[in-house]
């Protein structure tokens, strides 16, 4: 018990000191929903696995074809809250490259096997990492709307 | 010398702006405008040449308009992800160019992904000069 006193110190220590300005310290779950869900949805963390959080963390420079750098205080404030809230498949430790896309992983091509090839170009899908597109709850962190009978195609 | 002082004035009251309350978007243009002067000091900044910056190809596949079209007051669309994006003009979005860090931040990404590098005081002043233009 006598251990959590510092440690809760320290803690809010960190966290001002984080944000430059004690009054007003963002959280880290407001840091990463304001730095990741500028061009794209906030993906939720659960959909990756820590190694794969720290190494998008690491190439934010060249962010899939874009400059997504963030501050080094917030960076690091998101990369905990990421790898804290991280999926627990953990990548296969085959020695291949770590992967940084939720889509390309085997769960996610065997849940959309019947989204057809075609679906996936319509204009207003674009790609498969639109998940709001079909997924209307993807905001909020639901993708189990029924979404079968629609072609993988739209709901509204 | 003596304009240095006013300069860093400026400056200085912008990061606090900043850290406690919102900056108006006029005093960017003073600060890209001043910035641009210490090198120029017959810099002017002109509304004409920012849209004309905002709409051109410059390094890459993207000019600025890829993503927030040609028209500050219209919704944009991010050209890689498709998401919606708010105009710039502060005329039609009230938050723009109010908050020093977001400002910085997005010149820096978007800068890098069209020109390959960072926008140049000059440049930051005509955008900024253009997007006040608007009404
Ligand atoms: C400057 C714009 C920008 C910002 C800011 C940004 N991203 Fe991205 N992100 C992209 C683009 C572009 C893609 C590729 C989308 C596509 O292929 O359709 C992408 C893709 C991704 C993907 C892969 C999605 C998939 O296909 O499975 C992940 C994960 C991701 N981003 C995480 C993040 C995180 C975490 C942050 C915050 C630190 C962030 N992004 C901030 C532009 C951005
Ligand atoms: C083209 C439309 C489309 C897009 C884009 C899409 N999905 Fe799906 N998704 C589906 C369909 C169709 C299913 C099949 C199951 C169903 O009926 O819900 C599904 C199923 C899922 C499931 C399983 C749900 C469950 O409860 O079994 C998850 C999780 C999921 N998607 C996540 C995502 C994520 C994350 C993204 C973005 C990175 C995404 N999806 C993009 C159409 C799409
Ligand atoms: C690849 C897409 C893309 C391109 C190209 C792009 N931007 Fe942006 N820009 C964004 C996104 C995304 C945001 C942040 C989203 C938001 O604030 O609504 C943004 C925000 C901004 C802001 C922030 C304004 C504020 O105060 O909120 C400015 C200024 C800006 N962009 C200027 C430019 C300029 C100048 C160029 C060309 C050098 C450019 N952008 C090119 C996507 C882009």
């Amino acid at each position: 018990m006598t251990r959590s006193i510092p440690m809760t110190m320290l803690l809010l220590w960190a966290g001002s000191a984080v944000a430059g300005q004690p009054s007003q310290t963002p959280t880290p779950a407001a840091l990463w929903k304001e730095e990741c869900a500028a061009c794209h949805m906030a993906y939720p963390a659960r959909l990756l696995p820590a190694e794969s959080w720290k190494a998008i963390m690491a190439g934010l420079k060249s962010h899939f074809g874009t400059d997504a750098t963030v501050d080094a205080p917030a960076a690091a404030a998101i990369e905990r809250f990421l790898v804290a809230n991280a999926g627990m498949r953990a990548v296969r430790s085959t020695g291949g490259p770590v992967p940084l896309r939720i889509t390309t992983s085997p769960w996610f091509i065997r849940e959309h096997r019947e989204v057809a090839a075609s679906t996936w170009k319509r204009p207003e899908i674009k790609s498969p990492s639109n998940c709001t597109a079909c997924h209307t709850g993807a905001e909020s962190n639901n993708f189990s709307d029924d979404l079968s009978g629609t072609s993988g195609g739209r709901r509204r | 010398m003596t304009h240095l002082i006013p300069l860093a004035l400026a400056t200085a009251a912008l990061s606090i702006g900043g850290a406690v309350s919102a900056a108006a978007p006029r005093e960017f243009l003073s600060r890209f405008e001043n910035a641009a002067r210490s090198a120029d000091a017959s810099f002017v900044p002109t509304a004409a040449r920012g849209a004309a910056f905002f709409t051109a190809k410059h390094a890459t596949a993207w000019s600025c308009s890829s993503c927030h079209t040609p028209d500050p007051k219209a919704q944009g669309k991010h050209a890689a992800t498709g998401k919606l994006i708010q105009p710039l003009a502060p005329a039609a979005q009230p938050d723009r160019l109010t908050d020093p860090a977001k400002v910085d931040k997005w010149f820096r990404r978007n800068c890098s992904d069209v020109l390959n590098r960072e926008c140049t005081p000059r440049e930051k002043a005509d955008v900024v000069a253009w997007l006040l233009s608007i009404r």
